[in-house]
């Protein structure tokens, strides 16, 4: 089990990343008084056909196939349902793969968010060729942060160079 | 702080980035599975990719990659260097990452203790 919805991200990203990706936008979206928590990420990665979009779904189906994908989709779905929440997934081949999910945010088996600062850092800097839309949005702030936006800046300067990465660090911690 | 302030790093980063060889001199991939990263592989590539900022190693490059396919031994570093063997590490953690940095990238001594694979 993931006990954070950081580790959850991280290893949807990780499937989003697996198939080729260039472009993945993480939006977290989280209401401080009512029940509204929703994370959706989207890829522009290989997408899948329908067949298979659903199989991923389902955790029996990874041992026999040897698929790519791993476990993550599965258990953030079952996240999402044991917190009485909705989880989505649309993909088209050649277009991409969208995971929207929406937790019950008052429910007592919803784990923390987590790290997220952590986890916005090593996508970031861990997959320099690709660029990610992070946004986190709750009833009083509204975080982004575009790394392609961050790369244009830098010029050549690569975004996993050291300073860069320090520069990061402190960035999130004052930002996030 | 604002993202403006990179345009100083870019500017003082240019030089040593020009002088840099297109090819990192070491490469840290460490495996981001579904096991991996329940069993702590993002901690393990925070303190990889703080390690090398603090230490300001730029010819040391650390990435991600999907499952390793040897779950028990999840998380797994990659240790690519030219011209040597791959070591590969297991069951690794923040503690064990800061000394295959200090040892093993800096001083050019594997841990031989982790590695559970030389290729």
């Amino acid at each position: 089990m993931m006990d954070e919805i950081a580790s959850h991200i991280m290893d949807i990203v990780a499937n989003s990343l697996t198939a080729g990706a260039h472009n993945i936008s993480v939006l977290i979206e989280k209401d401080n008084e009512g029940p509204l928590f929703i994370l959706d990420i989207k890829d522009d990665g290989v997408g899948m056909d329908s067949e298979t979009a659903k199989k991923v779904q389902d955790p029996f189906f990874s041992t026999k196939t040897g698929r790519k994908v791993g476990l993550g989709i599965p258990l953030l779905k079952g996240t999402a349902e044991t917190t009485g929440g909705t989880f989505s997934l649309t993909s088209e081949p050649g277009r991409g793969t969208r995971i929207r999910v929406a937790f019950n945010a008052g429910h007592p088996d919803l784990p923390p968010l987590g790290n997220l600062k952590d986890t916005i850092l090593v996508l970031a800097v861990g997959n320099p060729e690709v660029n990610f839309l992070f946004t986190y949005k709750d009833s009083s702030r509204e975080f982004v942060l575009d790394t392609a936006e961050v790369k244009e800046l830098l010029g050549g300067v690569p975004i996993n160079h050291p300073e860069v990465i320090s520069f990061l660090s402190k960035y999130l911690d004052e930002h996030l | 702080m604002n993202l403006e302030e990179l345009k100083k790093i870019r500017e003082k980063a240019q030089k040593d980035v020009e002088l840099r060889q297109k090819q990192a001199r070491i490469r840290v991939v460490v495996g981001m599975g579904t096991s991996g990263i329940a069993s702590g592989a993002r901690e393990v590539l925070k303190t990889f990719v703080e390690e090398i900022g603090r230490r300001n190693l730029t010819d040391v490059v650390v990435t991600q990659t999907g499952e390793k396919g040897l779950a028990s031994r999840e998380p797994m570093v990659e240790v690519f260097e030219e011209g040597k063997p791959v070591v590969v590490y297991g069951s690794m953690d923040p503690e064990r990452s800061k000394r295959v940095v200090v040892e093993h990238i800096v001083n050019g001594n594997p841990v031989s203790e982790y590695a559970i694979e030389v290729m």
